[in-house]
């Protein structure tokens, strides 16, 4: 298709980009959201040049890229797993409420299961994976079966998780020797996840994240069941023309969905916190965090990781401007949200090219 | 008042802002243009009508601000699923996100304050004196407004020409289109509506309903209201009723306190309950086969009808 | 008499890479109706959609009463005084007809305007209910309404798209009965059509056109049938697809008083029971929305059935994974069903073929690979690789795509909805010639709205009607008057 606008200038339809221009297009969409929020910071009267700056100083500093090394753990878990569910044709809106099930799995273990030492964090890990994707398969069974959107469902149960957390926590898991602060006791060592010395990041999980989005990768581009969870992302009707399972895929997508956002569960508890915290406390926002780092990867597993460091980077600025600034962290969804608008405005751009030049047929 | 009509009172008063933004769904909904939206456009409206009541002391010009902040972050909206035809659910999710930014920035220092001029109730003379159902009259002025707009919606989408356009765009916009209605006019103007009345529901959580400022005070209302707009079969007369449900919930929550009920865990009550609601409505839905808009969610090209 | 009321000068229109208009010109008098012939997918829908600004030409210019104009959507067109009548009806299904009649007066109450309706039906003989839901009336039905709309709206110009196709011979009496009342009042009439006998019936004046270009214009009383044909099609038509006998094998499909509801509950199929063995054709003529949407979705796993049996090689239809154990289907949907335009051409073959060509869950791409490129050169597939997206293929390849991989996957059933619908000339007898072929080895259910395909192709043919078969008979004995009228829901007796 071609738009004449002049004599000498034209819009045309091109074809597919290439890996370097998706990656461009991707930067523009990021910029075009800090010039948005920018403008949105700059009239409530912020200084956006002061805090963009501020971010940057204050994150590439040693403790700066560590604080973005450990929160790169959570968000690329969650974010490679809504990567398989978003490919599915599943909005799961949940992986907040998923990472907090993981997290109450894994206290769970640590500390109210008797098990063999040796054997406590493995099964911390194991389980709380489980609960993550239990609770990721509640709304996609009432998808499949009573076709319940599952945004709003997702989103329900995220509310339900983080009331169920601080439930435990102000309630039953009390811990006994907490001064009445809202968390339980400290977990036994045995539960501990190792970190590197002298930071804040449990690198076995870091190692499982980066494993994971090989792993998925590995999944959609080359095995048969990727290739039916992605059938099934066109729809119902398309899986039921070819004979493909939808039910049973979409399942099977949301279970790696939910497993790995509720890894990253027990990450943030026996890596981070080391006991079960109120629910905010636990996640700032990790699970929705994801969406946008998914979306910014283009849905690959691969990609999640380059956009997963961005947002982590991200969330370390928040913290950064939160205390200098005075800025509530929610602030930050301003930002958050125009990356998402900037990357559809960006992808229907990137289908166009502007010519200079006569017009010819 | 007695005990049922205090609740009923409280009930009809904790259901006006899932009203009202549901109702402004419904029309963008009918029009075709899913608008996730919902929560973000209440929180921005709700932080800004705030802001402004709390400084020009006048509420008309705080809910007036709501329903433009509304607006404003609704052309957003419509300008990605209408104009550029993109993704509507990721352009829903991002505008949900940003009016919770807008919000938190804007309340950043007024956490705690409190509104001195905010809506009061207002009793209405013979009405509220009928027992229980004088609970319905004795509400502040948002309140009387939603029944006033939902009946009025309610005409115009069932008894109009404008309301069968409106129809005729979400259920079949290439027929639309080729009896000369403006299809991308009719789903401007229907999120829009949607824009102003979410941002209006915000409005009436700050200076109506607990007009103190709270960080994150439509916590969820917004969702709640989407799921409202599935229940009520896409029809305002519906959502009214339907939207007492979901309050009743609410309040219940607060009602079953002295039971000694953990307070986290009662209140993801109306959060259970809309999934619950979701599934049961939707097995009835299966079994009489009632449908959403056929092309909710579906941009529309002119030119892809060809081939 | 001769005042000319639309003139279009060299329209072209482009869809992505395929030419639909190639500057054509097209002139309309007042009080004429211009036949405008031509095969499916010559351009004449897409002309007439520029008319009517549902389509923007490439370039080109178009006069309204000498005047330039500029017609940029349905809106400007209707301000014009054009109307249309589209070929299959655009109503909103779930409205009313009043409803859907009610946009046409600006400015009157609903009452008058109603009874300005009435008041339009009874002078030109049309019968309407008017507070019936669309979704409950028939094709024709409905049609009636779409030609109301069209009366209202085209006060100078009325286009009519194919209206006959899918109307009973009694049915397209009337309906010319109306073009010659308003024919007679003025109007200008452009009658769209691909079938010569209607044309040479109604019109005064016939332009053809073929492949995207204008091949004359010329008055009634100067061609006849032969001439036409010959101007319509280029060459000779190949009728002599040669069908020869097969012996007939064991039972692959039985449907037994199968019941089947449409997509708002009413009963689209109402008991319809049959069964095609190894070898033959089995055609369903029908026109459209008789409920052989419902049928074909039923048999192939689709839609659920609301009472009765499907069985496919002696076992009950279960699951679409079960269908598709035994069958293939080439669906009329094919964009976004049969291919996947988000998806690569070799990924679109892979859909079938991903399985048997897996090691322990891993596909083995390069395999795959080399197999679809055999493929493709089989069914003359024209792409530039196998690695772009399968949306970016033109109509025909697309067609050829699917058939490649429906026809290859060697199944015992194979279900045909619609295949050649749209597409040229030599698209479609190269594939009535591959169906003919696969009747060896396997069971076919071909479904269609050509009925020269049918009658050409199948062994056995049943007409669909109303959600029943009508009528069944084998394809020796057929008459084509007792079709077309049990088409029209006449049951010959």
């Amino acid at each position: 298709m071609k738009i004449r606008i002049t004599r000498y200038l034209r819009i045309e339809r091109r074809g597919e980009l290439g890996l370097m221009g998706r990656i461009l297009m991707k930067i523009l969409a990021i910029l075009l959201a800090l010039l948005f929020s920018a403008m949105i910071f700059a009239i409530s009267g912020v200084d956006p040049w002061y805090a963009y700056t501020l971010i940057f100083v204050k994150s590439f500093t040693y403790s700066g890229l560590t604080e973005i090394a450990t929160k790169l753990i959570p968000i690329l878990l969650c974010t490679v797993g809504l990567t398989v569910a978003f490919k599915a044709g599943v909005w799961n809106i949940g992986a907040e409420g998923q990472l907090l099930l993981g997290a109450i799995g894994a206290t769970w273990i640590a500390l109210f299961v008797d098990v063999y030492d040796q054997l406590r964090l493995p099964l911390a890990i194991l389980v709380g994976m489980v609960s993550g994707a239990s609770w990721g398969l509640i709304p996609v069974i009432l998808k499949v079966r009573l076709n319940v959107n599952e945004v709003v469902s997702t989103l329900m149960m995220n509310y339900i998780a983080s009331g169920i957390v601080d439930y435990l926590v102000y309630g039953p898991w009390k811990g006994a020797r907490e001064w009445g602060f809202p968390y339980t006791d400290k977990f036994p060592d045995t539960a501990w996840l190792p970190l590197i010395p002298g930071t804040r990041i449990h690198w076995p999980t870091l190692l499982l994240s980066v494993l994971s989005s090989i792993l998925v990768y590995i999944l959609l581009s080359r095995t048969a069941l990727g290739f039916e969870i992605k059938v099934c992302g066109q729809g119902k009707r398309v899986a039921d023309y070819l004979g493909i399972p939808y039910g049973s895929r979409l399942i099977i997508a949301m279970i790696i969905s939910g497993g790995l956002a509720g890894l990253a569960g027990v990450g943030e508890v026996c890596g981070v916190h080391r006991r079960l915290r109120y629910a905010s406390s636990i996640s700032s926002g990790y699970g929705y965090t994801a969406i946008i780092s998914a979306w910014l990867s283009g849905l690959n597993p691969i990609g999640s990781i380059p956009s997963s460091f961005f947002l982590a980077f991200l969330l370390t600025g928040r913290d950064i401007i939160q205390v200098s600034l005075g800025l509530p962290f929610a602030t930050s969804n301003i930002f958050n949200g125009s990356i998402l608008i900037s990357i559809l405005i960006v992808e229907v751009l990137g289908r166009y090219r502007i010519r200079w030049g006569r017009w010819t047929i | 008042m007695d005990y049922i009509t205090e609740f009923i009172a409280m009930m009809v008063s904790a259901s006006t802002p899932i009203l009202l933004a549901a109702l402004g769904e419904i029309y963008a909904e009918r029009s075709g243009i899913l608008n996730l939206g919902v929560e973000g456009m209440m929180a921005a409206g709700a932080a800004i009508a705030f802001y402004t009541t709390l400084f020009t002391r006048n509420i008309v010009i705080g809910l007036l601000s709501a329903c433009i902040a509304g607006m404003l972050l609704s052309l957003i909206h419509g300008f990605i699923s209408i104009t550029i035809k993109s993704n509507q659910i990721v352009s829903g999710l991002a505008l949900s996100m940003i009016g919770l930014g807008i919000s938190s920035l804007i309340g950043r220092n007024l956490v705690g304050t409190p509104l001195r001029n905010s809506l009061g109730i207002v009793e209405i003379a013979i009405l509220s004196d009928i027992p229980i159902l004088g609970a319905f009259f004795r509400q502040n002025t948002l309140t009387y407004l939603s029944y006033i707009l939902t009946a009025i919606l309610w005409y115009i989408l069932f008894k109009t020409k404008i309301g069968i356009a409106i129809r005729m765009v979400g259920d079949n916009p290439k027929s639309a289109d080729s009896i000369g209605i403006n299809v991308y006019a009719v789903r401007y103007g229907c999120t829009l509506i949607g824009g102003v009345l979410a941002g209006l529901a915000g409005a009436y959580l700050s200076v109506a309903y607990t007009p103190t400022w709270i960080e994150g005070m439509t916590a969820g209302q917004g969702w709640i209201a989407l799921a409202l707009t599935v229940f009520s079969a896409w029809n305002p007369f519906y959502a009214l009723i339907g939207s007492y449900l979901f309050g009743g919930i609410r309040i219940l929550q607060f009602r079953l306190q002295p039971l000694k009920l953990s307070p986290p865990l009662l209140s993801t009550l109306p959060y259970l309950f809309t999934i619950v609601a979701l599934a049961l409505l939707n097995i009835e839905r299966i079994r009489r086969r009632i449908g959403a808009p056929q092309y909710l969610g579906k941009p529309y090209h002119r030119e892809e009808a060809w081939m | 008499m001769m005042e000319e009321l639309v003139r279009m000068v060299g329209i072209t229109k482009h869809f992505s890479n395929v030419v639909a208009n190639d500057s054509i010109d097209f002139t309309l008098h007042k009080g004429e109706v211009h036949g405008l012939l031509g095969e499916n997918g010559a351009g004449k829908s897409t002309l007439m959609n520029i008319l009517y600004g549902l389509y923007k030409p490439d370039s080109g210019e178009i006069y309204f009463e000498g005047r330039r104009v500029y017609i940029n959507s349905p809106r400007d067109a209707i301000r014009l005084g054009i109307g249309r009548v589209p070929q299959i009806p655009e109503l909103v299904e779930s409205l009313t007809v009043a409803e859907n009649l009610a946009m046409l007066l600006p400015g009157l109450t609903m009452g008058r305007r109603l009874d300005y309706v009435k008041e339009v039906a009874e002078r030109y003989g049309i019968s309407l209910d008017l507070d019936a839901l669309v979704c409950n009336l028939s094709f024709g039905e409905k049609h009636k309404i779409e030609l109301i709309k069209g009366i209202m709206r085209g006060s100078k110009v009325l286009i009519l798209d194919e209206s006959t196709t899918m109307l009973s011979p009694r049915e397209i009496d009337s309906l010319f009965g109306c073009i010659s009342k308003m024919r007679d009042e003025g109007r200008g009439i452009v009658f769209v059509s691909h079938r010569i006998p209607e044309v040479l019936r109604i019109a005064d004046r016939i332009t053809i056109l073929r492949k995207g270009r204008r091949i004359a214009s010329v008055m009634r009383n100067e061609v006849d049938e032969h001439e036409l044909v010959r101007l319509m099609i280029g060459t000779d038509i190949d009728k002599s697809i040669a069908k020869d006998k097969v012996s007939l094998g064991e039972e692959i499909l039985r449907v037994e008083d199968l019941h089947v509801l449409d997509d708002i509950g009413g009963e689209a199929v109402k008991g319809v029971s049959f069964s095609i063995r190894r070898g033959e054709i089995f055609g369903i003529a029908g026109v459209a929305g008789n409920g052989q949407r419902e049928l074909v979705e039923a048999i192939t796993g689709l839609r659920d059935i609301e009472k009765g049996r499907i069985l496919i090689k002696g076992k009950e239809l279960s699951s679409p994974r079960c269908f598709r154990l035994y069958g293939s289907h080439i669906p009329d949907e094919r964009i976004g069903l049969g291919v996947l335009p988000s998806l690569t051409v070799l990924e679109n073959i892979a859909l079938i073929f991903y399985k048997s060509f897996s090691n322990n869950g891993f596909i083995r791409f390069n395999d795959l690979r080399s197999y679809a490129r055999r493929l493709i050169e089989t069914y003359g597939v024209v792409t530039p690789s196998l690695e772009i997206l399968a949306g970016k293929l033109s109509g025909g390849n697309i067609a050829r795509l699917i058939l490649a991989r429906e026809l290859s996957a060697d199944k015992d059933l194979i279900v045909a909805f619609h295949p050649t619908f749209g597409l040229d000339v030599a698209s479609a007898s190269m594939i009535r010639r591959l169906i003919l072929e696969l009747r060896r080895k396997s069971a076919i259910l071909l479904v269609s709205e050509d009925l020269d395909e049918i009658l050409q192709l199948s062994d056995r043919i049943a007409v669909m009607y109303g959600g029943r078969f009508i009528g069944v008979m084998d394809s020796d004995e057929v008459d084509l008057e007792k079709i077309g009228l049990m088409m029209g829901g006449v049951v010959a007796s």
